[in-house]
């Protein structure tokens, strides 16, 4: 399989011959420097990370873990023109996803039409019964989610999968323009790079205009974190921090007289909107699981009268079902009448008998996904796996199919890396981070581009030894 | 401010400022000990270390007789102990670790440079002098700390809680070595030149960094009620009782300011600021220096109750 290169296009050989156009100033520049210089770069960016990162290098109390994220300095580029229908997609997806929720907890047309199997959408262990009863304040479910994009080819871009519960990674994106930005200022100076640093402006406009309309005055918005040592404790610390508003624990809240209030040295605080970072479980004791420590006992019933918002909404981890994935075509028309911009990937619900028997026979070409998977975990790449791997994954796929789905290997495109032997090609995909508020839809330019480095792999996700590349979209 | 953030930010004061005292602390014990056996207490110093820090049900629970190996290692590495060395600096880093954005970039690396330092010495093989050394580390560690939240953070509400953590601390820890150390100080004892309460006293006074102090501010040899004067009284002396009164109630005036609301915190500080301004050593000891300290050290902790009520809940 020959994978689509970012850089040099589908058949030159890598570094060999002329640069796509979008990539043609920076292939230039990279040329007349030297190897050296790039290596010093590489360094500073090291210890920058270092620096800034220094919160997510430390973690738990005994074993300090002092992991980074690794970061290739050779940016992803995206012509203005290839972005333009990426926003067009996401927009069209993100609006979908939330009709097909508030569908789902409501009338239910959807299901009665015969887009999508009933039992997939009222037995999804995401599906949480108490929001029949609840309206969201403005409707709104998603407000904040990450599509993963991969490319395979000049024009195809395909989406792997929706995180429509708590996305991570946009304090990576984030940080490497930041890092970017001094490590080359003479590299921006020769683009025109849309800039990302508007996205915590967003968010917090965001979240304000999902208040509940019962609010007084300027809403107060905190983000909810289960605590420092979550792994994604930085991320939520910075988003607050950028944001200016409160990063609270559950203890940090309570309920009174039907609102939610925060403990500040001035005495109760009135909470308007909760950018949780936390999963449904837990967000309330006398609702969900029972055991939580890490909830704001109570907070549903406010949520339930409308006086406070809750971002995203329970139950909205529903949309990001790998199996429910595969029917967002027909989704997106059911709810749009549009055909979906944004191709998806051609996906076996081993649910279906027929669909199994051919995956099982098929398992060393496909990769195999568990539907509430996240991170890379539980994943199977045929092409890769060894004999043993297989096996392991037929086993567990005959025991529980309805927990899986498969798909083609896709040839997820490359882009030009530093490894230990220099340039070479790893596999990137590209997850972009998109807001939903009354007001508006909001796609950040760009997003955090992941990339596998060890030759040939696919797998991108951080917990698997991925890294990360600075994205830019030219205004060209 | 988040009451947990001013919370946290109260309690790493307070173990910044406790780890220092318990490395002043096993100071001073080591200084006694090479004292010549005749003339020392008999291993005197060790219980007494241990006396001060006010950890000894959980000392005697684990070791029994205080020896120096023991003592040395339940005040400067154990991790059960919650006075140690160790804990106090991992809960320092906890707390500062949590509310992470309130403080600069030298504050965190300050605290966090020292946890990953702390964790490079190995105290199974430290000798002597390799002892001395990390406790003269750990000095500097807090002299670096205290110097970045002086140089560089922003004199708002978190910044006071950081101060008001450390003046509740200090004033504890110099109330706890006069509690233990006060018979030494009352005015029947001063010796004919005995040389081993000499010693002691300016033992004492080499704790709480107040030796050469002594000597500007009286201008004489060690009298042990000057020693306790100089202790409790002395306003410029940073670790006497009065200057960490004063520096508790200037810290939640500074808070009164900003939040423009006075409350029982602030109106208990000024009173005993007052009450302590008002006397004279020789009243002290005239209705007992040991149930002044004993009042002292209760009066301490409930200001710092108080605190908590008012702010920290």
């Amino acid at each position: 399989m020959v994978a689509y290169d970012e850089m040099f296009g589908a058949d030159a050989a890598f570094a060999d011959g002329p640069a796509r156009a979008v990539y043609g100033e920076l292939k230039q520049w990279m040329d007349a420097a030297s190897e050296e210089f790039f290596d010093a770069r590489r360094r500073q960016a090291e210890l920058f990370f270092r620096r800034i990162g220094i919160t997510f290098a430390v973690g738990g109390e005994a074993e300090a873990n002092e992991r980074l994220i690794p970061f290739d300095i050779v940016p992803r580029i995206i012509s203005g023109k290839e972005w333009k229908t990426l926003e067009a997609g996401l927009t069209q997806r993100a609006k979908a996803l939330n009709a097909f929720l508030a569908d789902i907890y409501g009338p239910g047309e959807c299901v009665k039409a015969g887009i999508i199997p009933a039992e997939l959408v009222y037995r999804n262990s995401q599906y949480r019964v108490e929001m029949t009863r609840i309206k969201p304040p403005h409707g709104v479910f998603v407000h904040i989610s990450g599509t993963d994009l991969v490319r395979t080819s000049e024009h195809d871009f395909y989406v792997l999968e929706d995180n429509a519960r708590t996305p991570s990674g946009v304090s990576y994106m984030l940080e490497n323009r930041e890092v970017m930005m001094r490590l080359f200022p003479e590299l921006f100076a020769r683009h025109r790079v849309a800039p990302v640093e508007t996205y915590t402006d967003g968010l917090l406009a965001t979240l304000k205009s999902v208040a509940p309309v019962f609010a007084e005055g300027d809403p107060t918005a905190v983000v909810l974190t289960p605590g420092p040592f979550n792994s994604a404790f930085y991320e939520h610390s910075f988003l607050a921090d950028k944001m200016g508003v409160e990063l609270v624990e559950g203890s940090d809240l309570f309920v009174q007289d039907g609102r939610v209030y925060m403990r500040t040295t001035e005495g109760p605080r009135r909470v308007d909107v909760i950018y949780r970072r936390i999963d449904d479980d837990f967000l309330d004791p006398l609702v969900f699981r029972p055991d939580s420590a890490i909830g704001v006992p109570g907070l549903m019933s406010v949520y339930e009268a409308g006086r406070v918002t809750i971002v995203n909404a329970p139950g909205a981890g529903v949309a990001d079902d790998k199996a429910v994935y595969s029917y967002m075509p027909d989704i997106i028309k059911f709810f749009s009448g549009e055909e979906a911009i944004l191709k998806t990937v051609p996906t076996w619900r081993c649910r279906e008998p027929e669909a199994l028997s051919y995956v099982l026979d098929h398992l060393s070409e496909m990769v195999v996904k568990e539907v509430n998977g996240s991170g890379g975990y539980g994943m199977l790449v045929g092409p890769t796996a060894s004999k043993a791997e297989i096996e392991a994954f037929r086993a567990k796929l005959i025991h529980d199919p309805d927990g899986f789905i498969a798909q083609p290997t896709l040839a997820l495109s490359t882009c030009p890396t530093f490894c230990d032997k220099g340039l070479a090609p790893r596999h990137v995909d590209l997850r972009p981070f998109v807001l939903t508020g009354s007001d508006e839809v909001r796609v950040t330019p760009g997003g955090l581009t992941r990339v596998a480095l060890t030759e040939g792999s696919l797998v991108v996700n951080s917990s698997q030894g991925g890294g990360t590349k600075d994205t830019w979209v030219l205004d060209d | 401010m988040l009451s947990r953030t001013a919370d946290s930010l109260y309690w790493m004061g307070r173990y910044m400022e406790r780890a220092d005292f318990s490395a002043r602390i096993l100071e001073a014990a080591m200084r006694l000990a090479s004292l010549p056996a005749d003339e020392a207490s008999q291993g005197g110093e060790w219980d007494s270390a241990i006396a001060i820090s006010d950890v000894s049900d959980a000392f005697l629970a684990a070791h029994g007789a205080a020896t120096e190996a023991n003592v040395r290692a339940f005040l400067a590495f154990d991790a059960d102990n919650p006075s140690s060395i160790r804990s106090c600096l991992a809960m320092a880093r906890a707390n500062a670790r949590a509310v992470r954005t309130a403080l600069t970039t030298e504050v965190w690396e300050a605290i966090n440079d020292a946890w990953n330092e702390f964790n490079r010495f190995k105290p199974a093989t430290m000798d002597m002098q390799a002892f001395a050394r990390f406790l003269e580390w750990l000095k500097g560690v807090v002299r670096v700390y205290d110097g970045a939240v002086h140089r560089t953070q922003l004199r708002n509400d978190g910044y006071a809680f950081m101060r008001l953590g450390a003046a509740v601390e200090r004033a504890d820890n110099t109330a706890r070595i006069l509690d233990v150390k006060y018979h030494l100080l009352l005015p029947e004892n001063e010796p004919v030149g005995g040389g081993l309460d000499y010693f002691q006293w300016s033992t004492i006074l080499r704790e709480v960094s107040a030796l050469t102090a002594y000597r500007w501010v009286y201008r004489e040899s060690i009298k042990p009620w000057l020693v306790a004067d100089l202790l409790i009284l002395n306003r410029q002396m940073p670790r006497s009782l009065l200057n960490c009164c004063d520096d508790v109630a200037h810290n939640l005036d500074r808070l009164a300011t900003i939040y423009s609301r006075r409350g029982p915190a602030q109106r208990m500080a000024t009173a005993s600021v007052g009450r302590l301004a008002g006397l004279r050593i020789e009243q002290i000891f005239q209705s007992g220096l040991h149930e002044f300290i004993t009042r002292f050290i209760s009066e301490n902790a409930r200001i710092s109750t108080v605190i908590a009520e008012q702010y920290l809940l």
